[in-house]
């Protein structure tokens, strides 16, 4: 049975293209036939961090306005197997998105994937509410940091409401917490909310957390999604979200600051600042 | 320098002031969840229609939607300044 999954947040710039690309990206890996879909029509950014932005010829709208077939928009991966990139319109303005056309194209997806992950646009309009419509999971992606972690709360509601699960009174959308940016030196000096305090607040499940790091930027600069840096610990974190997805029990990491000496400790020198 | 910092670390950390807030905020936005769209403007000219006869505040009215089996209770709480 062919899952639909959302990754949302709310607010922009939180990591949600990353995550919904290295998320689709670890599940091809694991043998999972997957397909990712940027529904931030205008702005469409997941092309460029899967390296994939000189192949893009037809993209959404063009499948759901019938001018070109799924098979002929959907771009193939050129590095993990099964896997697939549904590029977002750079032209056309949001409104060219339905409610029917995108039920009618995720029900064709369903046919032939495992995973169909809906990387959302940030805010909470038609088009956020488009991507989260017919999810049977969210990944809420949040930063530790106040603005985020009220929009994710905002979301939690509309997925709670305005969902095809919620308007038909099925079981509800099964959501996910993802921490991203954590960064463990800033919690332990007390500058940053920590991973239990954003838990209390939200009161959902823990899927995932990614610390702050060097190689989510590098990555992106290449065109190459993080999970594939698998000596870094962004990468790390990734891999061990992804078994999560899948319904291993995998234990927290890069949760903890790095133990320094006590000289470091007290006089400092050479640590991230 | 370190050692100064160390020292001085008495005041209160931004972290907790922002999980403060954070609560309250979120128990606030909670609250409104699974309320009718028109509430706020509900709120807002109920308390302009007591104004026309008694001068309260803006928090003075207090209304909330409650759903029992088959029908729901709209409950309205206002505070009237003492005359």
């Amino acid at each position: 049975m062919a899952k639909v999954i959302v990754v949302t947040s709310g607010k922009g710039g939180v990591g949600k293209t990353t995550s919904a690309a290295s998320i689709a990206t670890g599940l091809a890996m694991r043998g999972q036939k997957t397909v990712v879909i940027d529904f931030d029509v205008g702005l469409r950014n997941l092309d460029l961090i899967m390296g994939c932005e000189r192949r893009v010829v037809y993209d959404l709208v063009n499948v759901i306005q019938g001018e070109a077939g799924l098979n002929q928009a959907m771009i193939r991966d050129k590095r993990v197997e099964n896997l697939f990139i549904l590029p977002a319109s750079q032209t056309r303005d949001k409104d060219a998105l339905t409610q029917e056309g995108v039920k009618d194209v995720l029900g064709k997806l369903r046919q032939e994937f495992d995973f169909i992950i809906c990387d959302s646009p940030a805010g909470i309009e038609r088009g956020a509410q488009l991507a989260m419509h017919f999810a049977d999971e969210a990944v809420v992606v949040t930063n530790p940091e106040v603005s985020s972690v009220r929009d994710s709360d905002r979301i939690l509601g509309l997925l709670a409401s305005k969902t095809q699960r919620a308007e038909e009174g099925s079981e509800p959308v099964r959501e996910h917490l993802l921490i991203t940016r954590y960064n463990p030196d800033r919690v332990t000096s007390g500058d940053m909310l920590t991973l239990d305090d954003i838990r209390e607040i939200l009161a959902i499940e823990l899927l995932g957390l990614i610390p702050e790091s060097e190689a989510v930027l590098s990555a992106s600069n290449q065109g190459v999604p993080v999970i594939h840096e698998s000596a870094s610990d962004a990468g790390l974190a990734y891999l061990d979200t992804v078994s999560r997805l899948l319904g291993e029990e995998v234990p927290l990491r890069f949760h903890q600051t790095s133990k320094k000496g006590f000289l470091t400790r007290m006089f400092g020198g050479g640590g991230r600042r | 320098m370190k050692l100064l910092e160390f020292l001085k670390r008495e005041r209160k950390k931004s972290a907790s002031v922002a999980k403060e807030r954070l609560q309250i905020i979120v128990a606030h936005q909670r609250s409104q969840r699974g309320q009718p769209d028109y509430m706020p403007m509900l709120e807002k000219e109920l308390v302009e229609v007591i104004r026309r006869y008694v001068q309260i505040d803006d928090d003075a009215v207090q209304i909330s939607l409650d759903s029992e089996d088959n029908c729901s209770v709209l409950e309205l709480n206002v505070t009237l300044p003492k005359s």
